[in-house]
């Protein structure tokens, strides 16, 4: 199917089929209950779960196959964003133009610092990737505050001098983000007995966005491109007895998944038109790094397995308080509600970091091949029966 | 001429810190193949140590004095250290006063043990998995660290001050004075380098862990136990990070998530003097600290507006550029 | 009814059998019959506490979110009921606001604009929050009053001192009680020509981000109109950790001020460090060198340690006023956690009041009635004096404390010492000031 062999087909239905019902897989429980606190099923959290799986997806594509690990890849994204509001101030509420816009711009970032960059390879191109990118926050953050909007985030405001569109609705406010009229805001709520499932027109943008990078994503692992890609990372001194010059094979690598970022920002605009210095720190770009380790690098679905995990614990885990806490275990007698409380509370809430950094350590001690490797341990043990060995459709992790 | 001289000072200041560090995470890097972003933490958990020091001497006991009110109105709790109460108030006071230095060795011991713990439960099984999982686990690592010592101390800076003796300023020259404290800080720095130094140079200890940084197999294959001396490195390496941590303590309040902060440059400073290089670390400690200081006078931000944001990051790049692996890089290693 | 093993389709049919599958619009398209975003049912109201609790502000977010614990326990009736008994508006009885109970979500600013935002938008989309509250810098608080617009709900802003917040980005659904750069220049400006003279040079540095600009230039402005030169102004690094190469300097420039325009962290740091040079023991002709710091807050001078004595800063708000409403705050705050509330815990608790106060006057949940009910609000009895909530900007006019590091302090808590109450005429300006202009309200949204 679409040029994929079976496996691949596979994975891919899974994949659109997982993020088409994701507004009923993410909220499993009814509202009322005290558990609908781990539901993640609203808008912003979908799209962020998307939006961060494609920026890990193009992660990927450069980290999983050639092994040159970029610590500066936030970069990309912060300036995908700042493309993004540009073109919904000057232009058009549209988000096509802005995303094209944002993909283009990255890439030439990408052309520029990947250029520089890939000169040197291991730990020396990491802190290479890492200097561009902390230059761009710290400029963007003080001196190109005109540009940028500095600490405040780029936002648009009631007299941007839109070309094709209004400056301000008729009752005075900010036009919203639109596909062709399709309100990226538009949102309408399902209500099954208890349950409620929202369906949003900016998460199916967002998600129809993400299955098309994915696909392509599959299509460039299994191309001879792929090939080549991987057989830099192996051994590139072979390579180049062979008469052949890894440079322009890397260097593409680098641009697509540096257009795969700045895609990633573009969409984080258009859902919500406000572009901050913070997406291009250090911190977003090691994000980024651990979000692709902890799912599998390598791996076509790991990274946005990894992206849904920590966003997941970002949005969710911190806002489970100790009232929240009460209000579980409540059914206990007095003195052991306390006390459950009281073990509970360091790792949630304020404490969602800790629960973080307590799961990386389990996760790559116990799971050297990150959470898809839990998941295939998991299905090796149902299908222990079968004599043969399904063929793993993964590479093995990178380095 | 009075400013540059006082911003070389500055420099040389700013670049102990940065060298200590950096040498720490050179000595595992270099020994071990490990990428450690939990070094940070560790110089974190040394400024805390004299934090804990300082809170152990002043464990006091309570009065009411009822000439005076708290917030609320109630008769106020005066306390008084057991130090003061046992030593008397001048002997007790002057005791807590010289916490920050009374914590190097309070410092030694438990670092070293933190080091161990960390190498022989966590770091030694990661020896032979990629650079990607060593970063992750160490970078979960650092964050239980730091999230453990929030629970406990807060977010909010902690004040370690000097010793009375040793804070105030110097009066160099006529017209040149310098905080007495940065001055200890900086000869202090060159004796842990010079210490490390003269420990790897001139004992066997230290000769056999050259070798094995060079080519660890042949060592082992020579009947050489080098995973107990790896360990020990692994200890050394915390003692350095957590002592610069102990003694940064009074130039700023320590918080807990200060190993971030210097987290980042001490990569860069590593890999600007080169994988592997000792010297290099140092001197590229030194030269980004004083580089660092230069970009941040009045005259030179004029004339490049926000080049005081990013002059480490540029300074990097023009050297990882014409010198392929930084100062004084080892062929081969993490390239 | 399961939902286990249907279709897709299949739950769609089920449900619109069932009668239930009504199409509820959600935010920015509310249903027309409520007109509003998260209209509340008839028993309880959900607001939503979006404070940093993780980062370089976690304790202030804590002292925030204390705080709001206590006003949520007070509006319901709980505890000693606190400052609803001195608030000149007496409509909130302690039965919820318009009688249904209050209850409340909490967030993670992490202080970043990004994740403010995620955060406050989970509370608006999933957990039905009806208003924002919370915050402990301008960023975060610029980005989401202009998200709480958008989305058609009320935003109070916490913890947020950059003139923009009520200058270049306000918005119509926005309300900031805190006070700004501007009045903490005009109240501080007067003390500090009267304590060390009309004549002095001063040597500024500033965070290089925008609630460091407006506050240099407000202080600067300020000075400078009762005779003071600025004799410079150095930018510095948000991410700076050591301000020794900014510092030195300012030894030999001539100056004998040194004016920190620094807030957190930097504040600290770099304020150690002025002391650690010698600063406070100088002299530059005959005249003692002085430093200011023009925004300060007890838990930063906590962190800051001895190297507070002695130097001058404003404040919003200290726990050691004597009026009605500080003390019945500071009382119950103190009996149930134990130690005085924050400026930040004040503000925070006073606008939960305000706002519940606005709806209750208001009779409705709906942005635009609470919008109208605060708009031109004059009240008293909160702890700052008679105050205006002005109209045209969305920003608290009252009084303004200039405070002193406390010499000799007799707890933990008592670092500050009150200098002089500034009366709320003394820091006024006109809507259009130079200083907040470029932004506009523009028209409250309720999100239908």
């Amino acid at each position: 199917m679409l040029g994929l062999d079976k496996k691949d087909s596979t994975l891919l239905l899974i994949v659109v089929a997982l993020t088409m019902l994701a507004p009923f897989i993410l909220n499993p429980f009814p509202t009322e209950s005290g558990l609908a606190q781990f539901n993640a099923g609203y808008p912003d959290l979908m799209q962020r779960f998307v939006i961060f799986g494609i920026f890990a997806i193009g992660f990927n594509i450069l980290f999983g196959l050639t092994g040159y690990l970029s610590f500066g890849h936030a970069a990309f994204l912060g300036i995908g964003s700042y493309s993004a509001v540009w073109m919904f101030k000057l232009l058009s509420m549209n988000i096509i133009p802005a995303i094209l816009l944002s993909v283009v711009i990255a890439g030439i970032f990408a052309l520029v610092i990947g250029f520089v960059s890939l000169r040197r390879t291991g730990i020396y191109f990491s802190i290479l990737t890492l200097a561009f990118a902390q230059m761009s926050f710290a400029l963007a953050y003080s001196v190109l505050t005109p540009l940028t909007n500095g600490e405040t985030g780029l936002q648009l405001t009631l007299n941007d001098p839109r070309i094709l569109g209004i400056s301000q609705t008729a009752d005075g406010s900010i036009p919203v983000t639109n596909l062709f009229g399709l309100e990226m805001r538009g949102a309408f709520d399902l209500v099954v007995g208890p349950w409620s499932f929202t369906f949003s027109a900016g998460y199916y943008v967002c998600a129809v966005v993400m299955l098309l990078a994915f696909y392509m994503s599959i299509r460039i692992f299994r191309s001879p491109f792929g090939l080549m890609l991987r057989a830099i990372k192996s051994n590139q001194q072979r390579l180049n007895y062979t008469g052949l010059n890894p440079k322009p094979y890397t260097l593409a690598a680098f641009v697509i998944s540096g257009m795969y970022a700045g895609l990633a920002g573009g969409l984080m605009a258009a859902m919500d038109p406000l572009a901050g210095a913070e997406r291009m720190q250090w911190t977003a770009s090691g994000e980024v790094v651990l979000m692709t380790i902890l799912g599998g690098a390598g791996t076509l679905i790991g990274p946005v397995l990894g992206a849904g995990m920590i966003k997941y614990f970002e949005n969710i885990f911190s806002k489970i308080n100790d009232n929240v806490l009460h209000s579980w275990f409540s059914f206990m007698p007095d003195g052991l509600e306390d006390s459950v409380v009281f073990i509970i509370h360091p790792f949630v809430g304020k404490g969602w970091h800790l629960t973080l950094g307590i799961i990386f350590m389990l996760v790559v001690t116990f799971l050297p091949g990150g959470l898809v490797e839990g998941g295939q341990r998991i299905a090796r043990l149902f299908r222990r029966k079968k004599t043969v060995e399904p063929k793993s459709a993964k590479t093995e992790p990178a380095e | 001429m009075d400013s540059i001289i006082l911003q070389i000072l500055n420099g040389l200041d700013k670049g102990s810190a940065y060298a200590l560090i950096a040498l720490g995470l050179t000595l595992i890097f270099g020994t071990l193949g490990v990428v450690n972003f939990a070094h940070g933490a560790l110089f974190m958990i040394g400024a805390f140590c004299s934090v804990t020091l300082q809170r152990i001497l002043n464990l006091s006991y309570e009065t009411i004095d009822a000439t005076q009110t708290d917030f609320l109105g109630n008769p106020l709790k005066v306390k008084t250290p057991y130090l003061e109460s046992w030593f008397g108030p001048e002997m007790g006071s002057s005791i807590i006063e010289w916490s920050v230095p009374l914590a190097i060795l309070f410092a030694i011991p438990v670092m070293i043990g933190i080091g161990f713990i960390m190498e022989r439960g966590l770091i030694k099984h990661f020896y032979k998995r990629p650079h990607a999982d060593q970063i992750l686990v160490t970078f979960g690592l650092a964050i239980v660290l730091q999230e453990i010592v929030k629970y406990y101390f807060g977010a909010n800076p902690i004040q370690t001050p000097a010793p009375e003796a040793l804070s105030g300023i110097a009066q160099l020259t006529s017209t040149i004075v310098y905080p007495v404290w940065r001055i200890v800080y900086f000869c202090f720095s060159l004796l842990i380098i010079g210490a490390v130094f003269a420990f790897l140079q001139f004992t066997t200890f230290g000769m056999v862990v050259r070798a094995g940084m060079a080519d660890r197999e042949t060592v082992g294959l020579l009947g050489i136990d080098i995973d107990r001396k790896f360990t020990i490195m692994f200890g050394i390496a915390a003692a350095v990070a957590g002592l610069a941590g102990v003694m940064y303590g009074p130039i700023n309040a320590p918080n807990y998530h200060m190993g971030m902060d210097f987290l980042v440059l001490s990569f860069v400073v590593v890999v600007v003097g080169g994988m592997g290089s000792l010297p290099g670390a140092v001197l590229a400690g030194f030269l980004l600290g004083i580089l660092e200081s230069f970009a941040s006078m009045e005259q030179v931000i004029t004339l490049i507006p926000g080049i005081n944001q990013i002059i480490i990051y540029l300074v990097a790049i023009v050297i990882l550029l014409t010198r392929p692996r930084g100062l004084m890089g080892r062929k081969g290693v993490m390239e | 009814m399961s939902i286990k093993n249907v279709t897709r389709r299949g739950v769609i049919k089920t449900g619109a059998a069932a009668g239930a599958g009504l199409a509820l619009p959600t935010y920015l398209s509310a249903a027309s019959h409520t007109g509003f975003t998260n209209a509340p049912g008839n028993d309880k109201v959900t607001l939503g506490f979006n404070v940093p609790q993780t980062g370089a502000y976690a304790d202030e977010g804590a002292d925030e979110l204390r705080a709001y614990e206590l006003a949520v326990e007070h509006l319901n009736g709980g505890g000693d009921g606190g400052m609803l008994s001195t608030f000149s508006s007496q409509v909130l009885d302690g039965t919820g606001i318009l009688g249904r109970k209050v209850e409340y979500v909490t967030g993670d600013t992490q202080t970043k604009s990004d994740a403010a935002r995620a955060s406050a938008k989970s509370m608006i989309e999933k957990d039905g929050a009806i208003m924002i509250t919370g915050g402990s810098s301008s960023g975060v608080a610029v980005a989401v009053q202009g998200l709480c617009q958008e989305a058609g709900v009320i935003f109070m802003a916490g913890l947020t001192h950059s003139n923009d917040t009520t200058g270049k980005d306000k918005k119509a659904n926005g309300f900031r009680h805190f006070f700004n750069g501007y009045m903490s220049a005009a109240a501080l400006a007067p003390v500090l020509a009267k304590n060390y003279g009309n004549d002095r040079k001063a040597y500024h540095l500033t965070a290089d981000y925008t609630w460091g600009w407006t506050q240099q230039e407000s202080i600067a402005a300020a000075t400078e109109a009762l005779g003071w030169q600025t004799v410079n102004n150095v930018l510095t690094p948000l991410a700076a950790t050591d301000f020794s190469s900014y510092i030195a300097p300012v030894l030999n420039s001539g100056a004998d001020v040194l004016v920190l325009n620094h807030y957190g962290g930097n504040m600290v740091n770099s304020l150690t460090n002025a002391v650690q040079f010698g600063l406070r023991e100088k002299m530059v002709d005959n005249k003692q060198f002085e430093i200011v710091v023009p925004l300060y807050s007890r838990l930063m001078a906590k962190g800051a340690g001895a190297n507070v004595k002695g130097i001058f800063g404003s404040t919003n708000w200290h726990w050691s006023l004597q009026d009605e409403g500080s003390k019945a705050f500071v009382k119950s705050f103190g009996t149930k956690y134990g130690f005085p509330p924050s400026q930040a815990a004040h503000t925070c608790y006073v606008q939960t009041l305000l706002y519940a106060d606005a709806v209750q006057r208001g009779g409705s949940f709906n942005p635009c009635s609470v919008g109208e009910a605060l708009e031109g609000f004059e009240f008293d009895g909160l702890g700052n004096g008679p105050t205006l909530y002005r109209a045209e900007d969305h920003q608290c006019f009252k009084d303004v404390l200039v405070v002193k590091g406390k010499e000799n302090p007799t707890s933990e808590f008592d670092l500050l010492e009150i200098v002089e109450i500034t009366p709320r005429a003394q820091v006024e300006y006109a809507p259009d000031h130079p200083m907040f202009a470029g932004g506009q309200l523009g028209s409250c949204n309720p999100g239908a």
